[in-house]
């Protein structure tokens, strides 16, 4: 197959594409603007819709728009643009609307910075928008891997309707890695709920979240809470390097995994029985895969580009069963592999033991 | 014996929400009846917004998708562009319309983004209660213009056909009113004008149709369509502010 050298946003955006993404909706802001640029240039050729919305607030409700409509909707920015975005979030999740959304994160809060960052966890995976809802979110942590998660990540929220997020970082979006691009068969979907002209077929279809009954209301939450629940059993994955006997145990996602997982391999060279779990889906939480990952160790690290925010997750993912540390850079400064080393060395001495 | 009226086949036999003397019921009438009479009602989606019309996917029976405040014009664009052989419209109040969601309305009319917009303009915000809108009067009094609306303190009104008749995208700005019976006939012309322009991909067509809130105004249904007569229409003249193709050289395509 032939490989290609991407940056990290290009090939997003590629790979939306091969896997049947007919629009995109978007508002410049850096990191991600070369997603924006790249479908402006291929849509033409490849037919599908771009437009350059006003706002992240109106790009957002062109995706559910065109969601509602049954075809395959893209919008990406980046964290100051996704809470703009979180309004119209909360009622794609809330009409059952199936749309890709990525965030190539920078520093916060406020404007921030421009630098990678991961300090949009907590938002992405438990507060993004108002009400009961969760997206399915994706954590990457190469160009390949990201090429490969547009597909999965529009396949599963138009299987279970609701909205998936590829949670990626300045770092991730801007770096150039070689990619292979596979044969998609993006599958057809039936959509018999899709408000696109019943052409006097069938009855109107309704797409709404307004439900003004709250037992009605308090019901549909619960089907979509069912839902939930069959993902979180069939759909969490993460990565588990070197953990069969590892003592210390670091946790990463993302491109802070890559540098965790140098500093795994050092720690390995010097003796020190490290290991490393990485969540490739942040939302389900993989849970199993963390006490699977950290049985044999006394200690965890948590290594984030962030002050703290997965590592509430891995302490309920294990029930505070075993001191979990933290380690973090953030506002946009990246760990250094022998930052975490030290780290490992630290409680790999009997910091915890 | 001859068949002089009828309720349209797209307006849902069901009873309206709306408080007595409302004037919606009329509006979405003069919609269905344009749908019915172009045989597009397979064809059509429509949106709604957040206000008193929040219900109105239940009156009309083509496609209905519920928008979030201000956002329809955002979410007809995303139905539009992926669908540019339907017709789809948005039914908006003032507050929708003219407050929250104006971006989404002049960037819409600017884009000349090929749909309707049914602007329903009764200079209050009904569905919360009767506040200001940014249509209320100088002087009106509403829940949170006790005194009356003092354009020194809080502005005045935004003549929104007017501003949208100055963007090249419109295709269409006209202001109608449905108070009485030649009123009413004009503002169906307008409409089904607004949707043979999107037929004819013509641009963005506004048609904003005067209406009355006898609940918030305070006013019998009768006191109320005289009131949008001696005042609203001395500040929202009736009329065309622009009727135009936005896109010429697409004609004959």
């Amino acid at each position: 197959m032939e490989r290609n050298l991407m940056k990290g946003n290009e090939a997003l955006a590629e790979a939306a594409i091969r896997a049947g993404c007919k629009c995109f909706f978007g508002y410049p802001i850096t990191p991600q603007t070369e997603i924006s640029a790249y479908l402006a240039k291929r849509f033409k050729q490849a037919g599908g819709v771009f437009l350059q919305a006003e706002s992240e607030i109106a790009a957002i409700n062109m995706v559910l728009g065109a969601a509602s409509t049954g075809v395959r909707a893209m919008t990406s920015s980046s964290s100051p643009g996704i809470s703009l975005k979180s309004e119209g979030i909360s009622y794609i999740a809330g009409s059952d609307l199936p749309c890709v959304i990525i965030n190539v994160q920078r520093g916060g809060p406020g404007l921030g910075g421009i630098q990678p960052s991961q300090a949009d966890y907590w938002q992405a995976t438990k507060a993004l928008g108002h009400g009961d809802f969760q997206l399915l979110v994706f954590a990457p942590n190469s160009v390949q891997e990201m090429v490969d998660t547009v597909t999965k990540a529009f396949d599963l929220a138009d299987e279970y309707r609701m909205p998936a997020m590829i949670l990626a970082d300045g770092l991730l979006g801007q770096m150039m890695e070689p990619v292979t691009f596979p044969e998609i068969s993006a599958k057809p979907v039936e959509k018999p709920w899709a408000a696109n002209g019943h052409g006097n077929k069938r009855e109107h279809n309704i797409i709404n979240s307004l439900y003004l009954q709250p037992d009605v209301l308090e019901k549909s939450v619960k089907d979509r809470f069912e839902r939930y629940a069959e993902i979180k059993e069939k759909h969490a994955e993460a990565e588990l390097y070197m953990t069969e006997d590892a003592e210390v145990v670091v946790t990463a996602y993302g491109a802070t995994a890559r540098v965790a997982k140098s500093a795994v391999n050092m720690a390995r060279e010097q003796g020190i029985k490290a290991g490393l779990i990485r969540p490739i889906t942040l939302w389900p939480f993989p849970v199993k895969q963390m006490n699977e990952g950290s049985k044999n160790a006394h200690t965890l690290i948590c290594v984030e580009m962030s002050m703290g925010q997965m590592i509430d997750d891995v302490k309920l993912a294990i029930n505070c069963s075993k001191p979990v540390e933290f380690f973090g850079r953030t506002g946009g400064v990246i760990p250094k592999p022998s930052e975490i080393l030290e780290q490992i060395k630290k409680y790999a001495k009997g910091g915890n033991q | 014996m001859a068949v002089v009226f009828e309720r349209p086949k797209s307006f849902a036999d069901i009873p309206l929400h709306y408080c007595p003397g409302c004037t919606h019921g009329i509006i979405h009438r003069l919609v269905c009846e344009v749908i019915d009479e172009m045989g597009i009602e397979g064809d059509t989606i429509g949106v709604c917004p957040v206000g008193c019309s929040v219900m109105a996917y239940d009156y009309f029976t083509c496609d209905m998708i519920e928008a979030a405040h201000g956002r329809a014009p955002a979410v007809a664009t995303g139905v539009k562009r992926t669908n540019p052989d339907k017709y789809v419209f948005t039914y908006q109040g003032d507050g929708d319309l003219a407050a929250i969601g104006t971006a989404e309305t002049v960037h819409a009319a600017t884009r000349g983004e090929n749909i309707v917009v049914i602007f329903v303009n009764n200079t209050t915000y009904g569905m919360t209660g009767g506040q200001m809108a940014p249509t209320t009067l100088p002087g009106q009094v509403t829940q949170t213009t006790p005194y009356g609306r003092d354009p020194k303190l809080m502005g005045y009104p935004v003549r929104v056909c007017e501003m949208l008749a100055t963007l090249t995208g419109t295709a269409l700005a006209q202001r109608v009113a449905v108070n009485s019976v030649p009123h009413i006939r004009e503002a169906k012309k307008a409409i089904r004008k607004a949707f043979e322009n999107q037929r004819d991909k013509k641009g963005f067509s506004i048609v904003e149709v005067l209406s009355t809130c006898p609940t918030n105004w305070g006013m019998s249904p009768v006191d109320a369509l005289k009131r949008l007569e001696d005042e609203m229409i001395p500040y929202y003249p009736l009329g065309v502010f622009k009727d135009a193709n936005a896109f010429p050289e697409k004609e004959g395509e």
